[in-house]
């Protein structure tokens, strides 16, 4: 499957997705609430000290940060601006501190250990009628739909060239819309009359 | 909940993330304009309230999961914690409200339909991103505020084809 996972043994590869998910949510509330610019700086260098831990290269930790290099620059700018230096720094290591420790947890963990720990995890949710089946079927069947959604507008702007209107975005978002509805009702009528009662 | 429910919002989940392909148009903010919040508007307007509200829970879910589904590539939590996540994270609320308010209004015509994606897909949407905004990056709210107008025409055109789209369909599908 496609996703951002990053083969290795470390421990945190080896940590369980739920453990690991409930240690980045108390360290980002953490990092959120501090306001001090020494106490920033040594959560940024842990958090870079933990990628080669990981089995991860800088390199990899660079890659999390450099599609979002303009917009830190935009802010250190603006914050310079409104704050001064201090104030500018500390608010753009807070968040690329965070987006590094967030990136940790994805390029450790395969999206379907998480999607495993995210059904099981729903169990308690069960009282209020929630199904953890019935979650899964829906995620399996959205990351199916994906792929082929892409090739009903495809195929729907091929016929449209036929016609001189693959360029008008009505022209073709409305077949699409309806071949899907259309196929999204045959779909759970074949699921119902396989007699899925989750 | 029936398996129509389910399948309705899987399928827009995915279209949602399906939108994530159209080329994003860069604004120089590190921002981009992406073609997804049409994907939030149809969920509400079309699969209605509950099922358009979940389907934005699933498609956070499959996010928040490290799936690269967001416009331009981006996944994982992180892409759920940055300066901009406001907006995303509004999504659910957005198609919920779009769905409930179309919901009460069954013979709407193209002009109230566009009133209630708008409402949804730009007034609530934009309010939770530039509060988001200017809390994680410390800014006025005034400045967050003038910075946001740059998605306002892109959105524009968004709630029109969201519109049109919905009304052609319920003429198709009576029985949406």
């Amino acid at each position: 499957m496609l996703d951002l996972y990053s083969p290795g043994k470390s421990f945190l590869h080896k940590m369980s997705p739920a453990p690991k998910m409930l240690v980045l949510m108390v360290a980002a509330t953490l990092l959120f609430l501090n306001d001090s610019l020494a106490v920033t700086l040594a959560a940024m260098v842990a958090v870079l000290l933990l990628y080669p831990l990981a089995q991860l290269s800088f390199k990899q930790a660079w890659q999390q940060l450099r599609p979002l290099l303009w917009i830190f620059a935009v802010f250190f700018a603006l914050q310079w601006w409104l704050a001064g230096l201090e104030q500018a720094s500390y608010v753009v290591l807070r968040l690329a501190a965070l987006i590094l420790l967030a990136s940790l947890v994805t390029l450790t963990t395969r999206s379907s250990d998480m999607i495993d720990t995210i059904t099981t995890g729903l169990g308690f949710l069960k009282p209020i009628g929630v199904n953890p089946a019935k979650v899964g079927l829906a995620i399996s069947l959205a990351l199916r739909f994906i792929p082929v959604l892409a090739q009903v507008t495809q195929d729907v702007r091929e016929a449209q060239k036929t016609r001189g209107l693959e360029r008008s975005v009505i022209a073709v978002a409305m077949p699409v819309a309806i071949r899907t509805l259309k196929m999204a009702d045959d779909i759970s009528d074949a699921i119902e009359s396989r007699g899925y009662r989750p | 909940m029936d398996t129509k429910s389910i399948v309705y919002i899987a399928l827009f989940a995915a279209l949602t993330a399906a939108l994530g392909i159209v080329p994003p148009i860069p604004t120089g903010f590190g921002i981009n304009i992406t073609a997804q919040s049409l994907g939030v508007m149809l969920a509400g307007s079309i699969a209605g309230a509950k099922r358009g509200g979940l389907a934005m829970v699933l498609f956070l879910a499959l996010i928040a999961i490290g799936l690269p589904l967001l416009a331009g590539g981006r996944g994982g939590i992180a892409a759920l914690a940055g300066p901009w996540a406001g907006y995303v994270l509004a999504w659910p609320l957005c198609s919920f409200i779009i769905g409930w308010l179309i919901g009460r209004k069954p013979g709407a015509n193209v002009w109230l339909l566009g009133a209630f994606i708008a409402f949804g897909g730009i007034v609530v949407m934009h309010t939770f991103g530039i509060l988001w905004y200017a809390f994680a990056s410390q800014i006025p709210l005034g400045v967050a505020f003038i910075n946001n107008s740059i998605f306002i025409p892109g959105d524009l055109v968004k709630v029109a084809i969201a519109a049109v789209l919905t009304h052609g369909l319920r003429r198709a599908f009576p029985t949406l």
